[in-house]
């Protein structure tokens, strides 16, 4: 009995949260256009999110990229098709492995950044100060940064996968022999628009889920140290989940 | 003006009180922190908020600044009902008060002179060379005009109450509330505060409302006073007559005494039979 009591806990509790974050959703949404009347905050956000994390993501795109070659070397030789390494490796880096490792990436840099950053204003009044100063921290705060990592997020795709397939390049062709005008012509010939756009609805979508996490995880924080230090983790690891399970969904629906 | 014409006139009239509480109750999580609390704050005037920990002043300032709703009871300010407000009108109404939060409430991500020019550049559309004027005017009247490029981390405690001071009085507010304004300062910076909210009350001929545990400072800062205890109001008036006042509660928070109705000890199973059931 005590068990069925718990799950039918968890299940209301989760019921509320998924209520909380749509209504926070639909708060935030509704100050979006006051809030583009100030692009210059936009414009900062989306440094923080986006430029910031440029190093992390072209490092990891690049080793990414890298094992991928390896692997994908490996796996192609026994076949005697090695020239389709370039293949393979983009339409796995631009339809999966680009959006998913730069939404994960997204999410322990900029996402963990964006919810501490907001937890901490609410610990220390600053939101409090806004609410009295009668600027609503929901436009002011909020919407500059979920626009911020909604912007950032898709551009880091398409950065990590270039750097990805250049990291390919580099172990399979300069380094491994793959024939360069092989690798390069049968991925002109295989990857389609509609691959890249693909790449780039995950990565719309997966910069919305991160942003909202974020954003909502450090407005709705415990003004403590430890609710900071809470909220940050749950960025990181509710933004995790949601990522993969949102990729199989949107892969199922556009494969 | 005939009698109907005054009737008809739905502006409120304006009394000798700028906030008025009327009979409010308000419990968290079925803890009741007001029960029929009521109390005035007359224009012009620095009035003082004190009580021991816990009796509920920081949530009575939440509840005067439409922070939060009253279970039942009325809060007007300047005769409008702050309780019966939508967040658009309450937002217009707080551009009314200025308040000093216990620690600064900076915003850290701006330097002195941006957080003073906040309220301003947010509310209107002042051209930049009179933002500037008016942000160097408030930072010179509280003596840190050359602080004005210092971020918030670089500030001294007193320093960054002082800027916070200068921002609440940006859009030059009728109320200034100040939370627990001394808490943590040096003697020094604490007669820098109580000097400069006695000097803004009276060269601007704002309210103040001062809510601190401080008497000695409030005594030499304010007009008067009122004591929260128990969910409701223990005594009112100037500080003379609080330091004479009758109750024990009341006598015992003037004087700062360890021990009387709020005990020193935290309520406990009786203390040797704890220690022997330990030993045991």
């Amino acid at each position: 009995m005590s068990l069925l009591r718990e799950i039918f806990e968890n299940l209301r509790s989760f019921v509320a949260t998924v209520g909380a974050v749509a209504l926070f959703l639909l708060r935030t949404l509704v100050q979006v256009p006051r809030a583009l009347t100030r692009p210059g905050l936009i414009v900062a956000q989306i440094h923080n999110a986006g430029a910031l994390s440029l190093v992390i993501i072209m490092t990891c795109g690049l080793f990414v990229g890298g094992v991928l070659g390896l692997q994908g070397y490996d796996l192609l030789q026994r076949f005697g098709s090695e020239d389709a390494l370039g293949t393979a490796a983009a339409l796995a880096l631009i339809k999966e492995l680009g959006p998913v490792v730069t939404a994960l990436l997204f999410a322990g840099r900029a996402g963990t950044a964006l919810a501490s950053e907001i937890g901490l204003m609410r610990a220390t009044d600053q939101l409090s100060a806004m609410e009295m100063m009668a600027v609503d921290p929901v436009r002011r705060v909020v919407v500059p940064r979920f626009l911020g990592g909604l912007i950032a997020m898709p551009l880091l795709t398409v950065i990590f996968i270039a750097i990805g397939i250049f990291g390919v390049q580099v172990v399979g062709v300069q380094l491994l022999g793959v024939d360069a005008a092989s690798f390069w012509s049968q991925m002109r010939a295989a990857v389609e628009v509609s691959d890249v756009m693909e790449g780039v609805i995950k990565g719309v979508v997966f910069g919305f889920v991160c942003s909202l996490i974020a954003v909502y995880e450090g407005y709705t924080a415990v003004p403590t140290a430890e609710g900071v230090g809470r909220a940050t983790t749950r960025t990181v690891v509710i933004s995790a989940v949601l990522v993969l399970i949102f990729n199989y969904m949107l892969t199922a629906v556009m494969l | 003006m005939s009698s109907t014409a005054q009737a008809a006139d739905p502006r409120p009239v304006p009394s000798d009180n700028l906030v008025e509480v009327e009979d409010v109750h308000y419990s968290v999580g079925g803890r009741k922190i007001f029960s029929g609390l009521s109390l005035t704050i007359p224009r012009g005037r620095i009035t003082a908020i004190m009580g021991p920990s816990g009796t509920g002043k920081t949530t009575l300032l939440r509840l005067m600044t439409g922070q939060i709703k009253p279970d039942k009871g009325r809060i007007r300010f300047d005769g409008i009902d702050v309780t019966s407000l939508k967040l658009g009108e309450l937002y217009d109404l707080r551009r009314r008060m200025g308040m000093l939060f216990q620690n600064g409430a900076l915003l850290t991500d701006m330097d002195v002179f941006e957080n003073v020019a906040f309220p301003l550049r947010e509310h209107t559309k002042l051209p930049e060379p009179l933002i500037r004027n008016v942000v160097l005017t408030k930072l010179q009247a509280v003596g840190l005009r050359g602080a004005a490029r210092l971020m918030p981390s670089e500030l001294s405690g007193g320093m960054a109450r002082r800027v916070a001071l200068a921002r609440a009085m940006a859009t030059d507010p009728d109320l200034l509330i100040y939370d627990e304004p001394f808490t943590g300062l040096d003697p020094i910076s604490m007669g820098m505060i109580v000097r400069l909210v006695r000097h803004m009350n009276y060269a601007l001929g704002i309210t103040s409302l001062v809510v601190s545990h401080d008497v000695e400072e409030l005594a030499e800062l304010a007009d008067m006073g009122y004591i929260l205890a128990g969910g409701r109001v223990a005594a009112a008036g100037n500080f003379s007559e609080l330091k004479k006042h009758d109750s024990e509660l009341v006598n015992q928070f003037m004087n700062g005494l360890p021990d009387g109705p709020v005990p020193f000890h935290y309520p406990a199973p009786d203390y040797y039979q704890e220690l022997l059931e330990g030993s045991a």
